[in-house]
């Protein structure tokens, strides 16, 4: 069997990485924490060594700046050639809320340039204008590479200060559209909202997850690894102890990754 | 290099030097320290005097718990070890690991893990200011489990706070007080803002609303930390490097021990606004990552936090046995321009030090530097029993540990209790009580804490089963959360809380007794079992130089012995905060006695865990447990301004046993939902049941099916007595259920349907209660809904 190596980047304030690690694995991939500083400053690992790279959730340096703005500059600016190499050999990358922050300030997503020189969007305060933690219903529009076989609507739970997605401009929006790049949208569930809004953001056009043209980088603001299991969603209880420890909605998008290096990498 | 002449110095002078000192030392206490250094023929230099003060002051030595109390014609020599530490010694459990010893207590998890749980009190500081105290509240305890053994994962925090009423009118508010929607507002975004970005979650907590809460808020902030097997025991040796990693030392947080010892004033913003720290939870993120490394690589003997008294707290108790010596001019620094008094008792925070082998010291600083952590040599440990400072190479302080450490006087305090009678409100027999319910849903105490939980990350880190919010639609609220540490395995632990700030205003024995029950049902009503469950105690009391208040205090610790013991829950750890009293002149605003019960139960199969929300229309209902005529300080009496003198009462043997077998019957899956009753009584627990399951209810109290056991009793006393041990619970498998609860009271009180509506009757079976769920819901939501 082909082991899958997935890097789990770490640097301060970085809290998602464990259980990213286990959802990994749990997916059947081997999985490795890495300090930022051991691939810029000490350059004792090396990104080609793995065939995915994960940006786990948290507050990396503080969110201070911006969220995940001072991860997104070090990724572009200490990182950009082991990156370019990286994409270049067709291999993965996932960012999960924090993560996502930093994809998309680093340029990384939606990278509709290509050569992730421009930044095409942004991540910014809910209109709620605080941390929120809740489940919320997505909606699979378009597939990439880790939502194969995703359909319909699932539920994962976001906890974000600053998730309000923001393309640059309305031509940047059309170009996600017509290059399918939408990957989850908030979705009204098939019950009754209560009395939050189904958006828990405000993101245009309710946009929750993107990926770049060749679907292999993938962000999305909530957390599918908090979601592995069928016992952490909030009303498990309601289905019965029967089938509590079966997958969750977020298993899959973890399954896809690895499953996608086993095959073609 | 300053000397305090204090060899000739008069009681006032002592008196004097004390207080604007800020040292908040009694003069029992200041001749203690004139007769040591008269005998060592010498005045001490100020921070001799500052290290003495800070080591012996209430916040780090619980003088008040430990002194000679005289109650009631008896002495008591040490209160906490004649109650809460006795329960803990005479039940002997093998499963408790380390119990009052370290910075939190440990209990057994698995075969490789031990867990341990600290809850620690920020009201002085959160008073000041909210934002920054409560902030560094969550921070503080989250180094508790970090400097425990050696050094544990902090993985849960909890939260319980006690403010004034939030629409408190202005001209009422205490001069120089911060209004309590303010310190409110500010208490949650500080601990939000810091435990969200520790990668904690905030899983359980509490808050509570009072008038006397005004002007001394109560944070109490907790954390859980799991540690490897074997790691429970620390040890310094001589000759070891004492390191401080971490954050760097600045004039934040001066003199926080011993102001934190006193009530606070009208001026304690201007004198004291020092005291308070200044937070940074990602230098502590960093701190957290990076000791875990260290510690599993075996690199240190010993470790502990900077907490309340700086650096002179954590090497004056790490070198307590050994020794050690200190130059302060290698701590490093935020800014220049401390003086090495400030260096020394600064309460900056971040910090952790360590005791490291030399031979190890090389790596051991790699390991923090890789992750731009700084790890400072400031002394080393030594064998003479002295604990010796020198600044730029003079020596500033010189001071026997024995002194230092057993040197204080006790304090002899009097003590007495005289029950105060309050007024009984003349309760007119009503024919709907609707209204009743729908206001007592949206009393602040039982109201709706949603908008704070959802503010609190609760499921980072991936392990949690029970989340805060349950239900349907995630908003229901919950007794009790159940975390899985390690996400292979379906082990888990429960953490639940019991406070009351009503009871103990007619009675602490009774407060004290109902909040230890309230915590055990809560973990009973998830699937727990108090068998396998430890308590903390944190009591937060008025200044307790006052018999009165000392007296309650007493009564309170006797019913920890009584209830504990019988239940059969040690205590593993706990705090207590005296001199909590906002004084403006002459008066002073005593808060009412409080005492938090937080709870921890190892849960072997977390896939049996059930929860509160009604599940399935059809389902009957019971409740288990007798109701008395107990609506003193419930809540139903506060809402109509009252406060009652009916306390609830608790019997330990019967509600053990209770207990016992309803644990078993749930663990056997014959309880679809579970809640306890508390605050709101039966009525509220059944209409949260209701709503949080979207389904609603047929309650008939009718005197044809009550159990011979239940005394007959007004409608309004059996639906809104708070009386302990009972809880409702929704059965699909009625036969079974009723034959697994042999030899325990239960009364049928109906069932679930789908109608949507909410219905009771009363014991003449005419209709007493009838309301949409949904209203009922929105009652519920609509006081903080908009904040």
């Amino acid at each position: 069997m082909k082991k899958v190596k997935v890097i789990i980047l770490r640097t301060a304030g970085t809290n998602c990485d464990r259980e990213t690690a286990f959802a990994f694995e749990s997916a059947g991939a081997t999985t490795e924490f890495v300090h930022i500083n051991d691939l810029t400053l000490r350059k004792e690992k090396k990104l080609q060594d793995y065939q995915i790279l994960a940006v786990p959730g948290g507050f990396t340096y503080g969110d201070d700046i911006a969220s995940g703005k001072i991860l997104a500059n070090e990724l572009k600016f200490k990182l950009e050639e082991d990156l370019r190499q990286f994409i270049a050999s067709g291999k993965l990358i996932i960012g999960i809320c924090n993560g996502f922050q930093v994809l998309v300030k680093a340029g990384l997503l939606p990278n509709l340039s290509g050569d992730f020189q421009t930044i095409d969007a942004t991540l910014t305060l809910n209109d709620s204008a605080r941390f929120e933690d809740r489940w919320v219903f997505l909606e699979s529009i378009d597939k990439c590479v880790w939502t194969k076989g995703i359909d319909g609507t699932i539920a994962l739970p976001i906890a974000h200060g600053e998730g309000k997605f923001i393309p640059k401009d309305k031509k940047t929006l059309d170009i996600l559209k017509k290059e399918g790049l939408i990957v989850f949208k908030y979705a009204k569930g098939p019950g009754k909202d209560g009395h939050h809004p189904y958006n828990p953001n405000g993101s245009v056009e309710d946009i929750a997850g993107i990926c770049d043209k060749s679907g292999r980088i993938f962000g999305l603001m909530p957390h599918p690894e908090r979601h592995l299991k069928a016992s952490q969603h909030p009303s498990w209880t309601r289905r019965g102890q029967k089938g509590s420890e079966a997958p969750g909605d977020g298993f899959k998008i973890f399954k896809n990754g690895v499953d996608f290096v086993k095959k073609y990498l | 290099l300053n000397h305090i002449n204090i060899m000739r110095a008069n009681d006032k002078e002592l008196m004097r030097l004390s207080k604007e000192g800020q040292l908040f030392l009694s003069l029992d206490e200041m001749r203690a320290i004139k007769d040591h250094f008269k005998k060592l023929g010498r005045n001490p230099t100020d921070i001799e005097l500052e290290t003495v003060a800070q080591t012996w002051s209430e916040h780090c030595k619980h003088k008040t718990f430990r002194g000679i109390i005289e109650y009631e014609g008896h002495t008591i020599d040490n209160l906490l070890k004649n109650t809460v530490m006795r329960v803990t010694k005479e039940l002997n459990k093998p499963w408790c690991v380390s119990v009052f010893k370290d910075n939190s207590g440990i209990i057994r998890f698995d075969e490789e893990n031990d867990v341990c749980f600290k809850v620690e009190t920020h009201n002085h500081p959160s008073a000041l200011e909210p934002y920054g105290g409560a902030g560094t509240g969550i921070g503080g305890v989250i180094r508790d489990p970090l400097g425990t053994g050696l050094g544990a994962k902090p993985i849960v925090n909890t939260d319980v706070f006690c403010f004034g009423r939030p629409d408190l009118p202005y001209n009422k508010l205490p001069k120089g007080a911060i209004h309590p929607k303010r310190i409110m507002k500010g208490v949650v975004s500080g601990v939000r803002d810091y435990g969200n970005r520790m990668g904690i979650p905030t899983s359980n907590g509490a808050v509570l609303f009072d008038d006397n809460f005004v002007g001394n808020p109560l944070v109490f902030c907790g954390n859980v930390g799991i540690l490897p097997k074997g790691m429970a025991f620390k040890e310094v040796h001589n000759g070891d490097l004492v390191v401080v990693v971490g954050g760097r030392t600045g004039r934040d947080g001066i003199h926080g021990a011993t102001f934190s010892s006193g009530e606070l004033t009208v001026e304690s913003e201007t004198v004291s606004g020092s005291c308070v720290q200044i937070g940074n939870p990602i230098q502590e993120k960093k701190v957290t990552d990076t000791l875990l490394k260290a510690r599993d690589l075996g690199l240190y003997n010993s470790v502990t936090d900077c907490g309340a008294g700086g650096l002179s707290s954590a090497v004056g108790e790490m070198g307590e046995e050994s020794g050690a010596e200190i130059y302060l001019e290698k701590v490093p620094l935020k800014y220049k321009g401390l003086s090495y008094t400030e260096i020394w008792i600064s309460e900056a925070q971040e910090r952790m030090v360590f005791a490291v082998d030399p031979a190890n010291i090389e790596q051991f600083k790699e390991v923090f530097e890789r992750e731009n952590v700084e790890a400072t040599v400031i002394g080393r440990f030594t064998d003479d029993a002295h604990l010796k400072l020198s600044y730029e190479s003079v020596p500033v302080c010189d001071i026997e540990m024995k002194f230092l450490h057993d040197g204080v006087p006790k304090i002899r305090r009097k003590a007495v209790w005289k029950k105060e009678t309050f007024k009984e409100p003349v309760i007119k027999a009503k024919k709907d009580l609707t209204g009743d319910l729908i206001k007592l849903l949206s009393e602040l105490n039982i109201a709706s804490k949603e908008w704070i939980i959802r503010q609190y990350d609760h499921e980072v880190q991936g392990g949690s089963v029970l989340k805060p919010l349950q239900g349907i639609t995630h908003d229901g609220p919950g007794d009790a959360c159940v975390t899985r540490p390690i996400l292979s395995s379906k082990k888990g632990i429960i953490l639940s809380c019991g406070i009351n700030v009503d009871f103990g205003k007619i009675d602490p024995y009774w407060m004290a007794a109902s909040v230890i029950d309230e915590a055990l049902r809560q973990v009973i009503s998830v699937g727990g079992d108090i068998n396998k469950a430890a308590i903390l105690d944190n009591f937060c009391w008025g200044n307790t130089n006052k018999p009165d208040r000392l007296g309650g205090l007493v009564r309170a610790s006797q019913a920890c012995y009584d209830i504990a013991k019988v239940y059969g829950t040690p205590f593993i750890s706990g705090k207590d905060s005296l001199n909590n009293e906002y004084s403006v002149g002459k008066t002073s605003i005593s808060i009412p006695p409080t005492l938090l019960i937080s709870c921890i139960a190892v849960m072997d199969d977390t896939t049996k865990a059930i929860t509160m929300d009604a599940k399935k229309s059809g389902n009957s209902i019971y409740i288990v447990g007798l109701t008395q005529d107990e609506l003193g300080g419930s809540q139903y009496y506060k809402s109509m301004g009252f406060t009652g003198n009916n306390v609830p009462k608790v019997d330990a043997h019967y509600g053990k046993h209770l207990m016992d077998t309803l644990s078993r019957a749930i663990n056997k899956g014959y309880v679809a939902s579970c809640h306890d009753c508390s605050d709101g009584g039966m009525a509220v627990a059944l209409a949260e049941m209701a709503f949080a399951g979207g389904l609603g209810m047929d309650i008939r109290l009718s005197a044809h099916t009550r159990p011979p056991e239940q005394k007959a009793l007004p409608d309004t006393a059996l639906l809104f007595s708070e009386s302990n041990t009972r809880f409702i619970v929704e059965t699909a498998d009625e036969t079974r259920f009723i034959a697994s609860m042999k030899g325990v009271p239960i009364w049928k009180l109906g069932h679930v349907s789908s109608s949507g509506s909410f219905k009771i009757s009363g014991s003449d079976n005419k209709q007493l209660v009838l309301a949409g769920i949904a209203k009922l819901k929105e009652a519920w939501q609509s006081p903080f809904k908009d904040i």
